[in-house]
Formats: C-alpha cells, structure tokens, sequence
C-alpha cells in the first residue's frame, strides 16, 4: 500500500526514521486536499447543469446562506487544517530536536561543494559516512552563500547559512547511497552541488573507522587541504585550543572554571546559562557561534559587554574548531548530562 | 474638490469638447491625439493603458518561461549555458511579479472599474493615478535595461548573501523594482481614498461590489507592506555596491534578516496577486449565475481577513532557515488562517451558483478553472504551512507547482476572465464566444499539464531553479514543458481572437450580460465623466437578481 501510494505520488525512498512519519502525513494531506478539491469541483459542476440558463429573462431567487451554513464552511476546512497542524508540528518538533545520543558531524557548504568533517576524525568533500540505525546530528553552516542540504530519501533539509550554525539530524534505517542535493540557489553551478550519504551497516561502519585510522583516506583528503573543513592534521578540538589562544580567547575566559572578563570555558557547553534580560538558554554549538560573532545579542548575566567580535575575523573551520573544543571542556555531572559522541578515532601519526 | 473639476482644470489633459457635449461620447473617442491618450487623466484610458503595458510584460515574461521550460527538456544542457539560464528564471519571475502580477488587475481593471461602481465621476487622485502609470514605466525601463545590460541571476527572491556578491548587475533591476514599488504605493492609496470619499449616495459599505472591497483590501496591502520592500531593496542595492554590511555575515550581518524583511512584504503581496482575482470572481461568477452572492458579508469580510492575516504569515517561508521551532509552530498557525478565509470564499462561490442561471460564457469556463487551482492551490499552501510537510517540500518544484496553481493560476484565470468579461465594457465590441471557449479549455488544460507533473517533481525531490538534472527527473520535465507549450498555445489564439474582436468586431450592447454589476450602469464604453447627467444614486444591494432587469442604460455612442 506505501510502495503503491509512493509510486503514485513519485515520492523517493523511503531511508530514515523520520521519512516514514513526513510520508504517513504526506497521504492524509493529499488525500485530503485531492477529496475537497473533487467535492467542490463535482458539486460546482452539478450546480451548472441543474442551473443552467433557461432563458434569456430568467430571474433567480434571493438565496443567502444561513448562520450554520456559514458556520460549517469556517468549521470545516479549520478542523480539517488544525489536524494537520497538529500532527505536522509534532513530527517537526521530532525532526528539530537531536537525540542526545547522536553522533556529530559538521557539514559545510561551499560554492559549490559539501565538506564534512567529524569531530575527532577525518573529513571529506561531497561524500558523507555515517552508520545506520544511530542518530547522527549535523551541524551546518556555509562558507559563502546560504545552500541548503537536502536528502530526499531521508525528508530532512536544514539551510547552510554563513556566520552561524543550523542543525538537524536523521537516523538512517538501511545501509545504501542516497543523494544529496542543494536546494537554496547559491549561484552558478548550484544543480552542480550533489553530493551522497553512504549508509553503513554496523560491521561496514567499524571496517571503515578502522581505515580511517590508519589514515590512509586522510592522506587522499589532505591533497584538498586548503578546501577541507578542518585544519591538517590535528583533531579538531586541538585546533580548536590553539585557534583559541592565537586570537586571543584566553585573554578574558579560563578553562578552569573561574569567570575572568568573560564565563569560563569549562563547563559552558550544554549549561544553562542566565542572561543579562533574565532569560535563560541552554549554551549549545548556535549560542557559542553567535557570542564570537555577535557578542552581545545574549549577554550572560554578571559580565560587560565588551567582547569584540570575531565575524570575519574566524573562518568556518576556526569556528567550528572553537566550538569542538569549548565542548570537550567539560565538567563530569555535564558530561553525563547531553553528550555528543563522534566516532573516536585515533590521533593519526 | 470634486475629481471632475480636477479634470476640466487641467488644460489640454481631457479636451473640452463642447461641440460634442450634447452627443457624450465614449472615452474611446474623446480627444484622438497621442498627447490626449498619454498625457489623459481619465482613469478609464490609464486603465487601457495600464491593459496595453501589462499584456507586453505577460508576453516577456512568457517568453522567459518558455526559454526556461525549453532548456529543461534535457537533463544537460539544451539551448543556453547555465549563466543564461539563471538570468532567464530570475527575468521570468521578476516580469512576471513585479510588472504582471501585481499591477495587471488593479491597474488595469481596478482603474477601469473601481469608479464606476462606486458611481465616481474618477478616482481621487488622477493625477497621481498617471504619476503611478509612468512610475511603473520607468521602473520597467530601468529594469529591463538591467536585463539586457548584464541580466541578473539571483532569482526573483534576491536572497543575500548571494545577491550582495554576484558579479552580475544586481542594481538596476532592484532599483526597477523599488519605483515599481512606489507605483504599486500610488495606486493602493488612490483606490483607499476612492473608495472612503467617492461613493455615489446609497453606496453604503455595503452596498459596495465585490470587487471593490477586494480591491481595497490589496490596496491596504500594497501600502503597508511595499515600503518594507522599497527599503529591503535599496539595502541590497547599497550592500552590493558599498558593501554596507547589513546583510553580509563577514561584515556582521545577517543574511536571515534579508529574508525576514523581504517575506515580510512578499507573503502579503501574494495576496496582492490574488485578492484582485477574488473580487473579479465575485463579480464573474454573479453575473453568469445570475445570481446574488450567497454570502456577501462573508466574502467581503474574508477579503480583510486574508489582508490582515497575511502579514502575519511571512515566516512560513524560513521553517529550514534555522529559526527556532516555536516560530514555526506560530507561522504554521497563522498561515492556515489564510486558508479558511479562501475556504469561506469558495465555498460561498459555489453556493453563489445554488439555485441559480448558468449561462456558461468565456468568463465562466475561466471561473471554473479558477476555483479548481483556489482549491488545489490554496489547500497545497496549507500543505506547507504543515511544517514537518514543508521540510522535504521546501525549495523544490512542489513549490513552484503550488505558487504556480495559486498565484499564478487564479490571477491568470481572473485576467483572463476579467478581460473577457469587460472586454465589450471597456470597449464596445464582441469577441467570438466559440474561440473564447477553446482558449479557455486549452489554457486551463496546459496550465495543468505544465504544473502537476511539477508537483510530482516536487515530491520526488527536485530542487527548484537547476539548470542540470538527475536523470530521473526526465520524464516529468518533458510533460511539464509539453504543457507549457499547450498553455502559450492558448493564449496565442487569445490574442488573435480578441485583437481581431477589437478591429472587426461587432458593437457591443450597453449590458449585453444582462448583469446588474454598477459598472453596467452607464454606456458601453462609458464617456468621458462615465455617466451622462447626474451622478447616479443606488438604493440596492449589489448583485441582487430578484426582479425584471431595468434597461434604462443608454446604448454606446
């Protein structure tokens, strides 16, 4: 019935979890929207010929509609939208909110390609490893202009947009090869930027950490270095310290977890942090990007504004770096709390 | 001040005819110099005028389509590079927006008509109503000298910050864009003030027409919301040429914010496009049913409905933008609003027809296919308004298909109407009822057959505006552009049809539909100051069918 009903609607295979859920929808909407438009298009069609023109000086009655008549057509198509409201809502809340056990991978776009890089592992360029049935978290971003990664077969799409971190996350059901394609227009060889996620099954997958630990894909990848996401050949949060130290992080935040100018790095990732306004939000990879490029959209509380900001002066894979390595800071009851586990590879010789 | 003295006063604009006065005749006729015509403050020839430009820029931007729809027969490359091909699509929607859509049926129709169903002699401001005719002229020139001087390949959304970095000539055609915006301003407040001060006595609010409270509703759009693009617009301009830092996120700026103001005004306007062609519809669908509309204050009601909460809709367009997901929850909510206005609409058309005369002309085929692209179209837009739905939907051809159906669809099928259906108002002459038939169908049927097999690539995940594609898509590519190829078909036996009409057609009766609309109440084509003797007064509610007609309108001059 689902094989059916996708072949009809030319809908794509279906490889995440998330897939299924958009699909079910998908039909009752359709389905929907296909049965309203044959019911007033037949009930529009039968009114002209059961009221065609007799004569030239026909006159008509003064119809108008009753209080309940008007009551049933607001009524009825609002029920009808409420439901999808609902049920799409809570599927895009599903599709917005990462588990806390997924894997990270940071994905970049750029005219006009797909860089990923993992966390304390290699990287590539247009193609994405990751295993099946684990949740794997991206964390997006763009080089240039505003792209938009689109996997069909998975329904996700988050925008890539420069200066700041988007994120969302699927869990692949079968191991296979599935497109990616860019659906924001970024310029020239937009239909250009495809790119693929090889899923891997669990035996595929340790194969294919294992390679990457010898380092021989990273050797292939390092010929693109100026390209790559991540600094060769260090892992990234080491990049991340020493990016930290050369623009001047360290002047104002301690990795110890004593405030200086500025909160301390240890810890921050995944707090709750209270603001100058007194509101609340939880420090995550978006909060951390914007505080080095817009400092002082959300102050945390007890601190001045005087952070310069770094918008411009950081690349994408400075930041991301930062980023990587603010969160390998952390204190042991936050380690327990949200963890983000990347593949561990190990240092490459 | 009365708007006729405003006329008389301004020497050489509108000839004083006094040989002819006693004969009244038609605007047509009425002064037959090249200066009488583009320099006329008669809001009936700015309304041919307008006619006359908006049915040039349809025609561009068709041709643009039509490039656009060629080159994508092939998966590779077809007949132009990739460059041409994203300057082509971006011409196409631009022309086609900002110089069809938008303008075409309140320039055009809503000039023509709006005074004479409200019993005006004019508008409020003639003056104004020229000044926003040549605004949109020399915006069009200035754009279109853009186009032809380097072209731009952003898109007609002009997303930073790709529109601040392109080589291409970004410019010109936003700064084309920004006057046309002033235009659009013009006419919205000239119809605003029309409508409050103008009314004939017995007009109440009403007793307006249903066009009328249709076009004020887009008039209370277009002038809140255009300044917000006219600003957007120059900020692009300035970012793109000094290199501000607004938008751009290496000079502290956010690219989101682009879309935040620029949604801000294009939501609502796609409620400019289709508001007019909703109150057309009323109009259409009255006079072939002879019938009162079912619900009247529904209808009218539901017009300010969509104007008020289509401003409240914009963020729908950015639920993958990473905004934060309460946003989308709210956005979702409030763009399905917009929906059952449309539903109370339809659903008040087809009980227009309930118990009514059918007479199935020309205007009433194009009302069919209107309310099956409202329907189909209207119920996608809710679609994506159901956010976990718009996540894979977003930016591919699903949505071309669904603004194509709703936007593009309904305001052709009202044009299209509209055109037909004052076609011997506006100038005294029949068109051929059969070939009206036939074009109608074969627009309609190419209209479909250009854009459900879009749907269906939206579905299978064809992202919008590729110059190259999988070969997957193939199939669905060729059937969308076969369509096209139907659908510029129709239209070309349109022209002909109606050109000749024009030239050899025969005279019109003064209400050869036998419609009860106000605009009938006076000669076909209308004079000068539309109605011979005193201004009118009316005592019923509009479209009101009970009764023998009254034929006391004077036949055209």
């Amino acid at each position: 019935m689902n094989e059916l009903l996708n072949n009809i609607l030319f809908l794509p295979e279906r490889a995440s979890t998330f897939a299924e859920r958009v699909d079910h929808l998908h039909y009752f909407v359709v389905g929907v929207t296909m049965l309203m438009s044959f019911a007033v298009g037949t009930t529009a069609i039968f009114f002209f010929f059961r009221y065609r023109r007799r004569s030239d000086t026909q006159t008509t009655e003064y119809v108008v509609p009753s209080v309940k008549t008007e009551f049933l057509f607001v009524s009825l198509p609002l029920l009808f939208f409420l439901t999808w409201f609902v049920i799409g809502f809570r599927d895009f809340v599903f599709v917005s909110t990462p588990p806390k056990d997924s894997m990270d991978v940071y994905v970049m776009g750029k005219q006009w390609m797909w860089k990923f890089s993992y966390p304390e592992g290699p990287n590539g360029v247009n193609v994405l490893h990751v295993p099946a049935n684990r949740p794997v978290r991206l964390l997006l971003t763009s080089r240039d202009v505003i792209h938009s990664f689109f996997v069909p077969s998975f329904r996700i799409k988050m925008d890539a947009v420069p200066g700041r971190y988007t994120q969302t996350w699927f869990e692949a059901t079968k191991p296979g090869t599935y497109q990616i394609l860019c659906t924001e227009y970024c310029g020239l060889s937009h239909s250009k930027m495809l790119g693929e996620v090889v899923v891997l099954s669990p035996e595929e997958w340790d194969a294919w950490v294992k390679e990457q630990r010898k380092g021989s894909l990273q050797n292939r990848q390092d010929a693109l270095a100026d390209l790559s996401l991540v600094p060769q050949p260090a892992r990234m949060a080491e990049q991340g310290q020493k990016v930290a130290a050369e623009v001047g992080c360290f002047k104002c935040h301690t990795v110890n977890g004593e405030p200086h100018i500025g909160p301390t790095f240890l810890g921050m990732y995944g707090k709750q942090e209270t603001l100058q306004d007194g509101l609340s939000l939880r420090v995550d990879e978006a909060y951390i990007t914007q505080s080095m490029m817009d400092p002082g959209a959300h102050l945390a509380a007890g601190f001045p504004n005087v952070m310069p900001t770094f918008q411009g002066k950081l690349t994408g894979p400075q930041t991301a770096a930062i980023v990587e390595y603010i969160k390998t800071l952390r204190t042991p009851d936050i380690r327990t709390g949200a963890s983000s586990q990347g593949p561990v590879y190990e240092p490459i010789q | 001040m009365s708007p006729s003295s405003s006329i008389a006063a301004e020497p050489g604009a509108v000839p004083a005819p006094d040989e002819h006065h006693e004969h009244h005749p038609s605007y047509l006729v009425d002064g037959t110099t090249v200066k009488s015509w583009l320099l006329t403050l008669d809001h009936k020839r700015i309304g041919v005028m307008y006619l006359i430009w908006v049915l040039l820029f349809f025609l561009i931007g068709g041709i643009y389509a039509l490039i656009v729809r060629l080159e994508l027969l092939t998966p590779g490359p077809t007949i132009i590079d990739a460059m041409t091909y994203n300057r082509a699509f971006t011409m196409h929607g631009v022309v086609m927006i900002f110089l069809f859509m938008i303008p075409a049926i309140p320039g055009a129709f809503g000039n023509f008509m709006l005074p004479l169903m409200l019993g005006a002699k004019d508008v409020a401001f003639p003056k104004l109503n020229l000044a926003s005719l040549y605004l949109l002229l020399s915006g069009a020139v200035i754009a279109i000298w853009g186009m032809i001087n380097g072209g731009m390949d952003t898109g007609w959304t002009f997303y930073t910050p790709y529109s601040t970095h392109t080589t291409t000539t970004v410019a010109p055609i936003l700064f084309g864009a920004f006057i046309i915006g002033f235009s659009s301003i013009a006419t919205g407040l000239n119809f605003i003030v029309t409508t409050h001060t103008m009314r004939a006595p017995g007009i109440t609010w009403f007793k307006m027409p249903l066009f009328v409270w249709a076009m004020y509703a887009t008039a209370c759009i277009q002038v809140l919301a255009t300044p917000v693009l006219g600003l957007v617009l120059l900020l692009v301009v300035g970012e793109n040429i000094f290199h501000f830092g607004i938008f751009d996120p290496a000079r502290g700026g956010d690219p989101v914010l682009f879309q935040h103001l620029f949604w801000f005004y294009s939501h609502p306007a796609v409620y400019i496009m289709v508001l007019p062609s909703f109150g057309v519809m009323s109009e259409v669908v009255a006079t072939y049913s002879r019938k009162n509309i079912f619900g009247y204050r529904a209808v009218a009601f539901s017009s300010l409905g969509i104007a008020f909460v289509g401003f409240f809709a914009w963020g729908h367009h950015m639920f993958v933008s990473g905004q934060s997901t309460f946003n989308a929850g709210v956005f979702a909510v409030l763009t399905m609003l917009v929906g059952v206005f449309t539903a109370i609409k339809v659903f008040n058309w087809v009980g227009t027809v309930y118990k009514g005369a059918v007479d199935f002309k020309t205007p009433f085929a194009y009302f069919c296919g209107f309310l099956y692209f409202t329907v189909f179209g209207g119920m996608t837009g809710v679609a994506f308004a159901t956010a976990s739905l718009d996540v894979p939907w977003h930016d591919t051809y699903f949505v071309v298909a669904h603004f194509h159906f709703i936007m593009v669809g309904a305001t052709i099928m009202a044009f299209m109407a509209a055109l037909h259906y004052w076609f011997p108002k506006m100038f005294g002459k029949t068109y051929h009822e059969g070939w009206g038939l036939v074009s109608a169908a074969l627009i309609i049927l190419g209209f479909n057959a250009t854009f459900i097999p879009q749907f269906l690539l939206g579905n299978a995940g064809m992202p919008r505006r590729y110059y190259e594609y999988p070969e997957r898509f193939q199939t669905l590519n060729v059937a969308s552009t076969a369509g096209a190829s139907l659908l510029a078909f129709g239209f070309i036996i349109s022209a002909i049809y109606l050109v000749y009409a024009l030239v050899y057609g025969q005279r019109a009766s003064a209400n050869p539909w036998h419609s009860r609309g106000y605009e009938w109440l006076t000669a076909s084509p209308p004079p000068t100051h539309n109605f011979v003797g005193p201004q009118p007064t009316y005592t019923e509610e509009p479209h009101l069918y009970v009764g023998p007609e009254k034929s006391e309108v004077p036949d055209a001059v």
